[in-house]
């Protein structure tokens, strides 16, 4: 799918009717069926992912096969609404949040122009409130007894074919960023409305290729890359490599081994694609600096949970490993790389869905004494508190001027930010290792806006989409360019890091991507390194 | 349509009321049976509303932090916006109960040329809305004057506040034109914005067109049709309604009538719209949650039993692989067995 060239793309986003640009379409939402064309949707996951996955236990993914949004006829089971009303019954008895978010919603329309999707499609069915009122609808005609009385007076609306395909639409039109709860006077999630929604679709086969393979290359291989253990340390080893031209100091890092002191796990992405590789040999770099005893994990090696995409079931089978790798290498406690909504499931779901993790200890820097009290239960420690920690402890050798080239803006990850709170640490570590600036104030901490394709969005045929959904990013990330002369966008997550430098092509072309952890690798001074004048960095070429 | 239906429904309660009270007799239906019947429904419905949102579980524990969190000593923890303990819980939620603390943070964003996103502050439906439920919650309270004997002092103050300023007579309170502006505000954004108007169903407009007919019908029965509204006599009515034995002695204007019944269709409507927000924002889990969840565990009471994909079965596809690039391994691999020799031929 060919991208709209940048003028075009400038001009449609605010001129061409729209919602978000000041007109009201003349029909009745709910009036207003979709339309699947190349360019619009994600596709379809392959028939051969979903019976994999199917047939792991505990998993459930049925009715694989080939098919197509844009068919008429999506090969559904006889019973679908069945199976999606049951689904939708069930979970209403396992979610409070699910309950809650659909009964409460006024319709204040607080939430409408916060969504990025929203403001770079100008579609009111991406207004978060509308993306809810689509599985809101059905819960009122079928569980609700106003709705059940009164039907569409009451806002119901029977469950269709249609409904259904508009599920599809929007439930991937949404990156589960959270930026809408935070300015709802309920604190209505539209990532829980999401969430659910992808979880019924999967109930009856609908899902995309571009998360459910990476799900079930995590499955098997351990990453979602579906590199093989040789060919992830291999990768991991060019690094080393590379880090070795670039400053004299072998680093000989180790895989799956016992009785390490710590497991370190991070998005599999990192040692496998710019600009993340750089990030990872900035953790290379960083471990060999500090000499803490750590190994990496073949059968552990994916940080990322692209389970959290589909259902939980998925999300919590892929995060098992972390914790079984963790028993079965006899390490004291994990410490996880950089990466959005890795985090968001070993801060808020990992502890309870695979927790106790009685057989680690405490997390305590093995350099500074300190104890990771808010790591207490689930043992694992965000790279940014450790390495905060190593610098507040003067455990570093920075040498900030090596990052002289870089002037950076931080991207706060919506999960980091939203769904953790980690906000001033990777601050706190840029504030000593680069020259940077903050973006405006509604567009960073917890107003930040999402990389505009996260949630397994990123990929290539809807690209004009991703662009779009970016604008409210790649636009502030503009601001700063345009002030400070920012060249660097940098951030704590490997999502970004891909979608990001797609963004940025895009929108500000002379502004690069990187995780927080390169500007840490490239600033430090090891002992007995060789390191000649890098004029970029961890990114100079050596020959 | 979606709000000519609740205009509608709206003028036939205050018909079916007006009319309805000058039938000899029906007094007693519309001053006693149908409030009973009312409260009933309300604190019924309201009740049952809780318990099921309080029967489905809270699988994970899922806040929605908006500062940072308690973390690392050196690094400042935001206590009300990403709280870590009980009592910086309370704190949020009171700030979001009371104050309406996210509603604050409402922004305008506009597309220019460029193109050039901006965000402006946008306060006004937080300040409306904050002038409409405190009017609300106040007007409530006042009216327990009706229903109480003696009149405990604080109501009394509250009534010589809200009417301090002695606007016309009887002083018009301050609380009454509070409702009113407010109500009107949200109406008029609602039929004016234009997302909001777009996302708009009956059952938006039909709460806000019912509160401003009890918000007129109770200031007219004030300022301006005080013929045939005997206070002495509705106030018998409310404490009788309260100690269960009602009676009315006099003639009560209609409008009193239709002031009451147009309450109690609130009171009706109440459990079973979104006026349960009043309830499910306690509720929310974005909000009511602590920030520790790395610190604590929290339980999942149907977390289902679902086996990771095990190292053996892992190492078992891969080991000659693993074993080639060095890494270790649990079982070393069986010597390869020679391939039998073919059958002579």
């Amino acid at each position: 799918m060919a991208v709209a060239k940048l003028e075009q793309l400038s001009q449609s986003v605010v001129q061409d009717p729209s919602m978000a640009t000041g007109a009201v379409p003349a029909m009745d939402w709910m009036d207003i069926p979709v339309t699947f064309k190349p360019g619009n949707y994600a596709y379809p996951a392959k028939k051969d992912k979903v019976e994999y996955l199917d047939s792991q236990k505990g998993l459930h993914f049925p009715n694989a096969r080939e098919w197509s949004p844009e068919d008429d006829d999506w090969k559904l089971p006889e019973n679908w609404k069945e199976i999606i009303i049951d689904g939708l019954g069930e979970r209403l008895e396992k979610f409070r949040s699910l309950k809650i978010f659909m009964d409460c919603c006024v319709r204040c329309g607080a939430c409408a122009d916060k969504c990025h999707f929203y403001l770079g499609t100008g579609d009111p069915k991406n207004m978060p409130v509308l993306r809810a009122e689509l599985l809101r609808s059905v819960y009122r005609n079928d569980f609700t007894l106003a709705g059940k009385i009164l039907g569409k007076m009451a806002g119901g609306r029977e469950m269709t074919v249609g409904v259904l395909k508009e599920w599809f639409m929007y439930s991937y039109q949404c990156t589960e960023c959270r930026r809408c709860s935070v300015f709802c006077p309920y604190g209505i999630d539209t990532a829980e409305v999401t969430m659910m929604l992808r979880e019924l679709l999967h109930l009856v086969g609908i899902g995309i290729n571009w998360i459910l393979e990476p799900v079930s290359n995590s499955n098997r291989t351990g990453n979602h890359m579906g590199l093989q253990p040789h060919t992830f340390k291999d990768n991991v080893d060019f690094l080393a490599e590379d880090v070795e031209n670039l400053t004299g100091i072998k680093i000989e890092p180790t895989f799956n081994r016992k009785g390490a002191e710590i497991l370190f796990i991070t998005p599999s992405a990192d040692v496998f694609a710019e600009p993340g590789l750089y990030t990872a040999m900035g953790y290379l770099i960083l471990f060999e600096h500090i000499g803490i005893d750590y190994t990496w994990s073949t059968y552990a090696s994916e940080g990322g949970n692209f389970g959290l995409f589909t259902n939980n079931e998925a999300m919590k089978k892929l995060n098992a490993k972390m914790y079984a790798e963790a028993e079965r290498l006899g390490v004291k406690f994990i410490i996880g790389g950089e990466c959005g909504h890795m985090w968001r499931v070993l801060h808020q779901y990992m502890d309870t869905m695979n927790g106790p993790a009685d057989f680690l200890e405490l997390p305590r820097s093995p350099l500074t004494g300190t104890i990771f009290e808010n790591a207490a239960s689930t043992k694992m420690v965000h790279i940014s508190e450790f390495t905060a920690d190593l610098i507040k402890h003067g455990k570093l050798n920075l040498d900030k001027s090596r990052n002289s080239h870089v002037k950076a803006t931080y991207h706060d990850s919506c999960n980091p930010a939203r769904a953790m709170g980690l906000m001033d640490e990777p601050r706190y570590i840029l504030d000593h290792v680069v020259d940077w600036v903050e973006m405006p104030e509604n567009t960073i901490r917890e107003q930040t806006f999402c990389c505009g394709s996260g949630t397994g969005l990123n990929t290539d045929e809807i690209m004009e989409l991703r662009m779009r959904s970016g604008l409210p990013r790649a636009n502030a990330v503009k601001y700063v360019e345009d002030k400070h002369g920012v060249n660097m966008l940098s951030c704590v997550c490997a999502i970004d890091r891909a979608t990001l430098t797609s963004l940025m092509d895009y929108w500000n072309p002379n502004v690069g991507v990187c995780g927080i952890t390169e500007l840490v690798g490239n600033a430090i001074v090891l002992e007995g390194e060789t390191r000649g004048e890098l004029d970029e960095g961890l990114r100079t070429m050596v020959f | 349509m979606k709000y000519g239906l609740p205009l509608v429904a709206v003028i036939g309660l205050i018909l079916i009321a007006w009319l309805g009270s000058m039938i000899p007799g029906m007094q007693y239906f519309f001053g006693v049976a149908v409030p009973y019947l009312a409260v009933m429904v309300f604190l019924g419905g309201f009740v049952y509303r809780v318990v099921q949102w309080g029967k489905s579980p809270v699988p994970f524990s899922i806040q929605t932090t908006c500062g940072q969190a308690k973390s690392l000593d050196f690094v400042k923890h935001n206590r009300l916006e990403s709280p870590h303990t009980t009592s910086e819980v309370v704190a949020r939620m009171a700030l979001e109960i009371l104050t309406f603390r996210s509603l604050f943070r409402n922004t305008k964003s506009e597309l220019h040329d460029g193109p050039k996103i901006t965000y402006e502050s946008s306060k006004w439906l937080w300040l409306f809305a904050l002038v409409f439920h405190y009017s609300f919650l106040v007007i409530v309270i006042r009216h327990m004057r009706l229903f109480l004997n003696p009149v405990p002092d604080f109501i009394v103050w509250l009534d010589w506040a809200d009417s301090m300023f002695e606007i016309g007579t009887p002083a018009l309170y301050l609380t009454d034109a509070g409702l009113l502006i407010g109500l009107i505000y949200l109406f008029t954004r609602r039929f004016t914005n234009r997302q909001v108007r777009y996302i708009s169903l009956s059952s938006d407009y039909f709460p806000l067109l019912l509160l401003i007919a009890i918000g007129v019908t109770g200031v007219l029965m004030r300022m301006f049709l005080r013929a045939g509204i005997d206070i002495a006599a509705i106030k018998q009515l409310g404490v009788g309604l309260v100690t269960f034995s009602p009676t009315i002695t006099t003639d009560i204007g209609s409008i009193f009538y239709i002031h009451l019944f147009l309450v109690c269709a609130l009171l009706v409507y109440f459990p079973f719209s979104k006026l349960m927000h009043l309830g499910g924002v306690f509720l929310s889990p974005t909000r009511n949650m602590k920030n520790d969840t790395r610190q604590v565990r929290h339980i999942n009471p149907w977390n289902p039993d679902i086996k990771v994909h095990a190292y053996s079965a892992y190492e078992d596809e891969f080991r000659e692989f693993m074993v080639d690039a060095g890494i270790p391994v649990e079982k070393e691999p069986e010597p390869e067995e020679e391939a039998p020799a073919e059958a002579p031929a």
